[in-house]
């Protein structure tokens, strides 16, 4: 009898969410287009920047600096300036967002054998993007500077040696497309459930299912299962993409991965429905999801980690499923974590997805009173 | 008079293969009268209203409004005419004030005059006392009359109103009747459009639209006449008048017949003679007399008259006979904060009967229908269907009811057999059960040409029947219906009636809520609930009955719901 009512509902939903033409595409091309917009676009990586120079040494040292810019890959093209009020004004409109200044003495104090200055004007607009070039520029400043000063003794002094672990080659596509396993899924998810008891309660099947035998929390169910359904198809679509397509190795074991996805699928869906349980329109709906995912989005470790955050906002990002999930699939996709440290973080998303669903049921049971 | 509206071979098409939604229309709207644009939901009187306002234009065919072509001339026509559309085009979150301020800026309606025009039209539609009030906090009655007042703004020549009688109770919308009539003396010319028949015959002029098409022009009365000698009551048929009703239908001489009550409204056919006693086939002396025809009679006899075709003999079994009460309300309460908007209503449904909940506006028989159904608890009281309480056990007695709500709540992307599926599921049958209830439905409800069709593109009375027949499913012996028939044309109404009255013959026990007073006419009895209080309960004869006076001889159901609540009012009054 319950299993009757339930899979009623289950079949009927997956009914509504696909039988249409324009259902089916809005649940399948989206997230597509999103992986790959994602993938090419969304990179943090600096190439094919412009640097500005403005050069008032005459010397042969400078041309030589110079030249190093441009033979440096990420720039594309080194435009020069004749004054810095010219650099600022170049600055001013988006053309270049770094300039490099050499003074006069550049040539002659190298030849004197004094430390000459090079200052480097940033856009601080574009803060991320100039510290990266930024940094680029001191390097190659700085092993100029070392190979003119003392060019036989080079391998004499201590010198830094870095080593990314878990992404030797330091490429940006590994650490960041197998995110999108995650945060693609959940935002269709959100969006399919949390409208889902919108749209019944719009059309008024809503009290039609209410005045029918199913309780509450079957009513739960079975507009969760659908949704989970569904959000895991999606996951393993992008996951064979991610890893088949762009090559982006799984270190880890991929039923860990989808277990944790599970989970956290049903995190997600139990917010989902507890918005739902609130609102009595799509679009009240619509700005509650708005309203949980752009923070979710932002306090997951998505785009900054969780560590810069303030204290006071340390504890919100643990209760969003999105930042565990994160950092799980980043250990799973970018070295094997072990299962302990997964574990680690399921048991909060499962926490969460307990807590919404239920408070969901009861929202529904409420509402009858 | 002058003619305001001319419209000439008219042709609206939406869609290019599509039927037209107005197929060559040509008339005349005149001033100084009310013109009622009458006929079901979907016959195209939105489209003919927007036509005129130039909202629209025209397909084919030329429409002059005072003197323009909504085609060429556009923008000349917005200031000369006032448009309420459906659902009164108010803003809800904004005060009534705050409404007129905003149209009469829209409008162009500067100081000083528009605050003589604000002046004029609160006092004309007694507003001023809420002018603060949020328009989504009015009453049904009072939306429409700010609605009428954004409307009038501009003085205009003529005034469109967009079936401004639907969610209005009886009260208010006899009310809007009267503010109308003054317009006229004015001289302003009013388009009104509706679904309900009754107020055509308060027009000078009836355009009867049905699918796009002009069935009739001109004086209802005229119309009505027509039907003169055609129409009877046949009384005394006592229990066995639905079976009655129903064996009538079938003789060849009798084109319509309707439930009004004890009685049965039956219309011969042109030239048949008048209808015997023997043609009901029931045992107890019936008695026939001949009566006034209405304007309805008129236009189902041009329809081609009720459908021959009964539906539904096998949309379920005989429920088992006992003689206990098969819904009962135990001094139902329900408040809201400080408001009680069900106070103490008792009543009991008896086994094979149909009872009405009518009532105004925001009465509280939405609240008490809604208890019913275990949609709402109640704050004291008991709710009883086939002797469980709502309350103790939900999910037992939800299933043993049946509930189809206003809109006819069915999933329009799914097609008909999915929908049914799903009911069937809702409800608990599984394989041989549900496969077995899906096609006794699909049979007796005759929806086999749809199955695979999307339940949001079928005709009004197709959904209607699914709606039904998604109810019905798990065979409960309680069907619930909320305002089942309100904006469906006369004949599906019909067929509508047609199906529950088989059903109750067979034992099942029926509970409306409306305020329409042609649906309270099917109850056997009523309850009228008002301010929250059960005022009267009784046959719609008894209700009748008690308000007939020397100045109302011939009370009307509306007429006994106007006075019983009049009544109330002043009893509340001489009590405070």
């Amino acid at each position: 009898m319950l299993w009757t009512r339930l899979s009623a509902l289950v079949v009927k939903e997956l009914l509504a969410a696909f039988r249409d033409k324009k259902a089916r595409f809005a649940l399948i091309m989206p997230p597509l287009i999103q992986v790959f917009l994602f993938a090419f676009a969304a990179t943090m990586e600096v190439t094919n920047v412009p640097v500005g120079v403005v050069n008032q040494d005459w010397g042969a040292q400078s041309e030589q600096l110079i030249s190093r810019f441009e033979r440096a890959s990420a720039f594309s093209e080194i435009r020069r300036y004749d004054s810095q009020a010219d650099a600022r004004a170049a600055i001013d409109r988006q053309e270049v967002m770094v300039v490099v200044q050499i003074g006069q003495d550049f040539s002659r104090k190298i030849a004197a054998r004094e430390t000459p200055d090079v200052s480097v004007l940033l856009d601080g607009r574009k803060s991320n993007s100039a510290q990266i070039v930024n940094s680029y520029l001191n390097t190659i400043i700085s092993q100029f500077g070392t190979e003119t000063f003392a060019p036989d003794k080079l391998n004499a002094d201590s010198r830094i040696v870095e080593r990314a672990w878990y992404n030797p080659n330091r490429d940006y596509r590994n650490a960041m497309v197998p995110v999108l396993i995650a945060t693609l899924p959940m935002t269709m998810v959100l969006m399919m459930v949390g409208m889902s008891v919108a749209r019944e309660r719009e059309l008024g099947t809503f009290e039609q299912l209410l005045v029918s035998p199913l309780q509450p929390l079957e009513i739960v169910v079975g507009k969760a299962a659908p949704g989970l359904l569904v959000g895991l198809g999606q996951c393993v679509i992008i996951s064979g993409i991610v890893i088949l397509l762009f090559g982006i190795p799984l270190l880890g074991s991929a039923a860990m991965l989808f277990l944790s996805l599970t989970v956290f699928l049903v995190a997600v869906i139990g917010i989902a429905l507890f918005i739902s349980s609130l609102v009595s329109t799509q679009q009240q709906a619509m700005m509650g999801i708005m309203l949980v995912m752009m923070p979710a989005m932002m306090l997951s470790g998505f785009s900054s980690p969780v560590q810069n955050m303030p204290d006071w906002l340390q504890p919100l990002a643990l209760t969003n499923p999105l930042t565990h999930m994160l950092v799980i699939v980043r250990g799973l996709f970018l070295r094997d974590m072990p299962f302990w440290l997964v574990a680690q973080r399921i048991w909060p998303m499962a926490v969460v997805g307990m807590v919404t669903m239920g408070l969901a049921a009861w929202m529904f049971q409420r509402k009858v009173q | 008079m002058t003619t305001l509206v001319a419209i000439d071979g008219l042709v609206k098409n939406f869609d290019a293969s599509g039927p037209a939604a107005i197929d060559g229309l040509t008339t005349q709207i005149k001033s100084n009268q009310v013109t009622g644009l009458v006929g079901p939901d979907g016959a195209g009187k939105t489209t003919l209203i927007r036509l005129m306002a130039a909202l629209l234009t025209p397909s084919d065919g030329v429409i002059k409004t005072c003197g323009f072509d909504t085609r060429d001339t556009p923008e000349p026509i917005r200031d000369v005419i006032g448009y309420m559309p459906q659902k009164f085009g108010l803003y809800e979150d904004l005060t009534v004030m705050e409404n007129l301020t905003l149209y009469a800026d829209l409008r162009g309606v500067v100081d000083p005059q528009r605050k003589d025009t604000f002046e004029r039209l609160l006092a004309f539609t007694d507003l001023a006392r809420f002018t603060n009030r949020l328009a989504g906090a009015l009453s049904g009655g009072m939306k429409q009359k700010l609605g009428l007042a954004c409307a009038m703004l501009r003085s205009p020549k003529l005034l469109l109103l967009d079936e401004p009688s639907v969610g209005v109770d009886p009260i208010s919308r006899r009310e809007l009747w009267r503010m109308v009539y003054t317009l006229i003396g004015e001289g302003v010319g009013v388009v009104w459009s509706t679904a309900y028949l009754d107020e055509a015959e308060n027009c000078a002029e009836v355009i009867v639209m049905n699918a796009g098409r002009v069935l009739y022009q001109g004086d209802p009365k005229a119309m009505t006449a027509t039907m003169a000698g055609r129409v009877f009551y046949a009384r005394g048929a006592g229990a066995e008048r639905r079976e009655g009703l129903a064996r009538a239908l079938q003789n060849p001489d009798i084109v319509d017949g309707v439930m009004q009550g004890q009685t049965i409204r039956l219309v011969t056919a042109q030239g048949a003679p008048p209808p015997t006693p023997e043609i009901l086939g029931v045992a107890a002396p019936v008695e026939i007399v001949a009566t006034a025809p209405r304007f309805e009679d008129a236009f189902v006899a041009m329809l081609g008259g009720a459908s021959k075709r009964t539906l539904s003999a096998q949309a379920r079994r005989p429920v088992d006979e006992t003689d206990a009460p098969s819904v009962e309300a135990r001094g139902l309460t329900r408040r809201f904060g400080d408001f009680t908007a069900a106070d103490h209503i008792t009543f009991r449904i008896h086994r094979g009967e149909i009872f009405g909940l009518l009532g105004p506006n925001g009465a509280g028989k939405s609240t008490t229908f809604k208890m019913m159904c275990g949609l709402l608890r109640p704050s004291e009281g008991a709710a009883l269907v086939d002797g469980l309480d709502l309350a103790k056990a939900p999910s037992a007695a939800r299933a043993r009811l049946g509930y189809m709500a206003q809109k006819f709540s069915l999933y329009g992307d799914l097609s008909v057999r999915q929908n049914l599926e799903f009911f069937a599921g809702a409800y608990g049958l599984s394989g041989a059960r549900r496969r077995d209830a899906v096609a006794r439905v699909v049979d007796a409800f005759d929806l086999t040409p749809h199955l695979n069709a999307n339940a949001g593109g079928l005709p009004l009375g197709f959904k209607q029947r699914l709606a039904l027949a998604a109810a019905i499913m798990h065979e409960p012996p309680v069907l619930f219906l909320d305002e089942p028939t309100s904006g469906v044309d006369p004949l599906t109404r019909r067929e509508f009636w047609a199906t529950i009255n088989a059903m109750v013959g067979r034992g099942v026990t029926v509970m409306v809520t409306t305020h329409f007073m042609d649906e309270a006419e099917y109850c056997d009895r009523v309850a009228l609930i008002y301010r929250g209080k059960a005022i009267a309960t009784g046959a719609p004869e008894e209700l009748q009955a008690r308000v007939r006076s020397e100045k109302m001889p011939n009370p009307t159901l509306e007429d006994a719901f106007i006075a019983l609540v009049e009544e109330s009012d002043r009893q509340r009054e001489a009590a405070a």
